[in-house]
């Protein structure tokens, strides 16, 4: 095992986003801070309690949950994305490093910063609103293995992508949409019993709905569900990338 | 003399199809420079990856040190530094911060005063805490160095260090390569310019097409490369050459206008007055003579074209 070429990695991609401090923190924590004040004190104000939890607790799960996994997605796509697209990744290949200790860097690192930012935002979030944490533990737990997750997810696109506008577009156009839509702001028994059926489609329910869970108790699914969902999701991206380094798709000539 | 790299039947066929090295067998030893010359496209960066990892190798094999280089990969990188041929460096980094981070990617802990001394050697000292990108060209290349040496390597690989870059910088990047054989560093550069290969290589590899068609002593090759032509216009065609002249071995043209006399430039007799007076005294009289040097690059077009 090579430690030091794990830690070089993940130290070098935490410098980065030092580097870039106001992208990599600020950005995510102010835009959740303005959905906090639309979504929660705004509009809040005038909707009911949602299983005896004020509308503005009831959307802080949603909005970690939101955050982390487009900002592991971002994160963890450009930061191999990048010696990619400037060619140092001859460096990595050339190094006495497994493909696995190459993961393990980038993604530790990418999951390190959006798990950081999660934890940021609960805290601010604690200021407008009063948050009684049930499962703290779990709660911990699923968040990091969320972060984990999306951030191997990111490494896979910023692999598989060749140019700027393929690293952008499946975050656009499929994770976006799948984690906005998968019930951030809402429960899904608010929707028409259709459009619930069509959401229980949706994988990003099952992630809002369990760390939901870890907070209040209460999810549109069992917990068991949610956890089951997630480690799947995390298996399949491994097994991905296991298989992206088997045969050095994208990476070796 | 150890040999310290062993290619058996390299083939390297890209996803495209494109057979790059068709079946190459070459044996680097310790302590030796060694220059693979060959025009664009012939092989040499395909053949530098498949050694370094960034290729893998369709069939045959590559040993490193007696390690197999997809067996035993950690071993033999461990032991190996590459220098690019593109100046493929993150912009942003601090130069001392980019040369720390390949070393430990290499699995050794930081060595300050190693590293302080490598960037004195490569006249880069005063550069340490400046960004990448403030760098000129031939600094970029100073730094690519650097990283590959961080981890101490025994072999060292350069992908045309010299190509683009000015000729007072060139001679520099000599003398440092120069100064890497002292300390006992293998290493291996590719290069089209047979004036590099020629000043500061111990042997010349010559490929073409993904075939390694020689590789050779310099010192051998030089002695080749100093045979004169000299090209000799007579008055009148003849047929054949006379019998009296049959000892020079010489050319004759087709039709008889003029023939060629090859000599050695390096020995006291190169024969031509001998030859002049010889035809004198057979009353050949000639119009003009030229010589004409057969350069390495002479060799190596006529090599590359055989
Ligand atoms: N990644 C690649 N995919 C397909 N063909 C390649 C690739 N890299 C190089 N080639 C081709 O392989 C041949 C050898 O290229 P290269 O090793 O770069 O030559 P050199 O370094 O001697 O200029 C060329 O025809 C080149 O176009
Ligand atoms: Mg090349």
């Amino acid at each position: 095992m090579n430690l030091q070429g794990i830690l070089a990695i993940y130290i070098y991609e935490m410098n980065r986003s030092f580097r870039t401090l106001i992208q990599s923190l600020v950005s995510p924590v102010l835009s959740t801070m303005l959905y906090f004040i639309v979504f929660g004190a705004a509009i809040g104000s005038r909707m009911e309690m949602i299983d005896g939890v004020s509308y503005g607790a009831f959307i802080v799960p949603g909005l970690i949950m939101l955050t982390v996994q487009m900002q592991s997605v971002a994160n963890a796509s450009f930061g191999i994305y990048f010696p990619k697209f400037i060619g140092t990744t001859y460096e990595l290949l050339s190094a006495p490093l497994s493909f696995i200790e190459i993961v393990i860097g980038y993604v530790g690192a990418a999951a390190t910063k959006s798990f950081s930012i999660g934890i940021i935002i609960l805290l601010t979030s604690n200021l407008f609103v009063n948050i009684d944490i049930i499962h703290p533990f779990f709660m911990i737990f699923f968040l990091l293995i969320t972060c984990i997750t999306f951030s191997l997810l990111g490494f896979i696109i910023g692999i598989i992508s060749d140019n700027f506008e393929q690293l952008n577009i499946v975050p656009m156009l499929i994770i976006t949409p799948l984690v906005f839509l998968g019930g951030s702001f809402y429960t899904i028994n608010m929707l028409p019993e259709f459009w619930q059926n069509i959401a229980l489609l949706n994988p990003a329910v099952y992630l809002i709905s369990g760390f939901r869970w870890a907070f209040f108790g209460i999810g549109d699914v069992p917990i068991t569900t949610s956890v089951f969902t997630i480690l799947t999701f995390t298996s399949l991206c491994v097994l991905v990338i296991w298989r992206i380094f088997k045969t050095g798709y994208k990476i070796k000539t | 003399m150890k040999i310290i790299v062993s290619i058996k039947n390299l083939k390297k066929i890209y996803k495209n199809n494109l057979v790059a090295i068709k079946n190459l067998n070459l044996d680097i030893f310790e302590g030796e420079i060694i220059a693979l010359l060959g025009p664009n496209g012939a092989g040499k960066t395909t053949l530098i990856s498949t050694i370094c990892g960034l290729s893998s190798i369709t069939s045959g094999s590559i040993k490193v040190n007696n390690f197999d280089v997809v067996d035993d990969y950690r071993k033999t990188r461990e032991i190996i530094g590459l220098v690019p041929q593109e100046l493929a460096l993150e912009p942003f980094e601090k130069v001392i911060n980019s040369i720390k981070f390949s070393r430990r990617l290499f699995g050794k802990k930081d060595d300050p005063i190693y590293l302080d001394n490598l960037l004195k050697k490569l006249h880069l000292f005063d550069k340490k805490n400046e960004t990448i990108k403030a760098l000129s060209g031939g600094m970029k290349r100073r730094v690519l160095i650097a990283k590959a040496l961080s981890h101490n390597p025994k072999i060292l690989f350069l992908d045309e260090p010299t190509a683009g870059v000015d000729v007072e910088l060139r001679k520099d990047m000599w003398d440092i390569i120069k100064e890497l054989k002292k300390d006992g560093v293998t290493i291996i550069l590719t290069t089209h310019y047979i004036e590099e290969a020629e000043m500061i290589a111990d042997r010349i590899g010559i490929i073409n097409n993904g075939d390694l068609l020689l590789v050779e002593e310099k010192q051998s090759l030089i002695k080749r490369m100093s045979i004169k032509t000299l090209k000799v216009n007579l008055k009148k065609s003849i047929a054949k050459i006379p019998d009296k002249l049959k000892s020079y071995k010489l050319k004759l043209d087709v039709h008889g206008n003029y023939f060629l006399y090859n000599y050695k430039t390096g020995t006291k007799k190169t024969g031509i007055t001998s030859l002049l007076s010889d035809m004198g005294s057979i009353g050949m009289e000639l119009q003009d003579i030229q010589t004409k040097q057969t350069s390495l690059e002479d060799i190596f077009v006529k090599i590359i074209k055989d």
